[in-house]
């Protein structure tokens, strides 16, 4: 039993080894330790969705898992959707629908929405509201969202 | 936040010492989705943490043995309703795991932490009390089944032991079939707390089992053995009165935010009579 914990995660990709202390969430980590600021800290209690990052593939809200919870998982931030500054089909169909107004909600439906696409290739509106029922809009933006996703359904982004 | 130690047990037996050794300045770690936000805002100041989810024979598995599906402490509300057992023999606990928070809390929280965490408003209670869920607990002294409506105790108790852990729930698979459903009100659909959860259980021999919670301490079991309210023949204005009386023990809180005492004692008819509807119907179809 330590303060701190050297934890081994695989962060977009990329494996790392780092110490963290225990009683730290995994989205302090990423933020704070890691510089990674793509993912909003937010009501902190699990209903926003803000903070939604992918665990092992699963979408989960960082700010209730412990930073050493992760410890041998791959994580995936929104850092991770684009390549070498070439945004994704996600972020490419948010932009052309005018899905982000003050944007701060979008980190996370885009988590959301793209673990609803590796799952579920082919959506169906329900599938669109269910999978991103758990991430909160204050601008309410939510037809936008809701049709940037279905747009990089069938459009596949630019 | 607050500092705390952190232990990664990888066995029950460890996970007990380390209860023994700590007591009550220990707290049990599964899911998190509770706990973290606790710890967060101070409302428990545990010395250690103990996290759960190292240990292998929690880990996330649901098995059928010897006529009952066995649901690991570490398994979460996602994993239940994508089981094509628990779907088959318990349609309603599926409905009831679909409803926790969002996709991000269901794929993070557990059943077995659903039910320890004792909160009234709990929605795995009513189906796992309608289909007679045995706790199944540890302890130094060896391993214990405990019916769980023995174990849900009020408001944050259950009847667990200052070092005990839950290890599994189980759920037997009844030989005659029991047509159940579930359904809650909130005040709108995801991430909210339910002002009701109900779950309504029927079987061929004329049996209802009816338990709810959200409008008292803890979720209620109640059954009905004359047979009206399971028999499809029955009509509403029979059934109203039986209806009644088994929701005469409901007494909501009278300072809730989420819905007023009068409210909520005026729907638990409604519900019930809904999923009773549901319930005889699913029966019918599985004839």
């Amino acid at each position: 039993m330590n303060d701190t914990l050297p934890i081994e995660v695989t962060v977009n990709g990329r494996l790392r080894s780092f110490d963290v202390a225990v009683n730290h969430t995994l989205l302090e980590v990423l933020r704070d330790d890691l510089g990674l600021t793509g993912t909003k800290e937010c009501c902190v209690v699990g209903e926003c969705g803000a903070c939604t990052v992918l665990v092992d593939g699963t979408p989960m809200n960082s700010c209730l898992m412990l930073a050493v919870e992760v410890d041998g998982s791959e994580v995936m931030t929104v850092e991770g959707l684009g390549l070498e500054g070439k945004l994704d089909r996600l972020q490419e169909a948010f932009l052309d629908e005018g899905a982000a107004q003050c944007g701060f909600c979008i980190p996370g439906q885009l988590m959301s929405a793209h673990a609803l696409l590796a799952q579920n290739p082919h959506p169906t509106v329900e599938d669109v509201n269910e999978a991103l029922a758990g991430n909160l809009c204050r601008c309410a933006g939510y037809q936008q969202i809701r049709a940037a996703v279905l747009a990089a359904v069938q459009g596949g982004g630019r | 936040m607050q500092s705390f130690r952190y232990a990664r047990p990888t066995t029950v037996e460890e996970a007990i010492a380390l209860l023994e050794e700590h007591g009550d300045q220990a707290k049990l770690l599964a899911g998190g989705t509770d706990l973290v936000i606790e710890l967060r805002n101070r409302w428990r100041q545990p010395k250690v943490v103990i996290d759960l989810k190292r240990i292998e024979e929690l880990r996330p598995s649901i098995r059928e043995e010897d006529g009952r599906l066995v649901i690991t402490a570490g398994t979460v509300m996602a994993e239940i309703s994508a089981d094509e057992r628990v779907r088959r023999h318990f349609p309603a606990l599926v409905e009831a795991a679909d409803t926790v928070g969002s996709i991000q809390i269901r794929n993070r929280a557990t059943l077995a932490g659903n039910i320890c965490n004792g909160s009234p408003a709990a929605d795995t209670a009513p189906p796992l009390l309608v289909y007679g869920a045995l706790m199944v607990i540890a302890g130094a002294s060896g391993r214990r089944r405990v019916p769980i409506d023995e174990f849900i105790v009020g408001p944050g108790k259950v009847a667990l032991g200052a070092a005990e852990l839950v290890t599994a729930i189980e759920l037997p698979i009844p030989e005659q079939p029991v047509a159940a459903a579930y359904t809650r009100m909130t005040r709108r659909h995801g991430t909210d707390l339910a002002s009701i959860t109900l779950c309504c259980g029927v079987d061929a021999t004329g049996t209802t089992r009816l338990a709810y919670g959200s409008v008292g301490p803890r979720a209620l079991l109640v059954i009905d053995e004359t047979g009206v309210l399971a028999n499809p023949a029955a009509t509403d204005e029979e059934k109203a009165p039986v209806l009644k009386r088994m929701f005469s023990a409901a007494s909501p809180s009278p300072t809730s935010m989420r819905a007023g005492p009068e409210y909520r004692v005026a729907m638990l008819p409604v519900l019930g009579a809904r999923a009773l509807r549901t319930a005889i119907e699913r029966l019918s179809s599985t004839k």
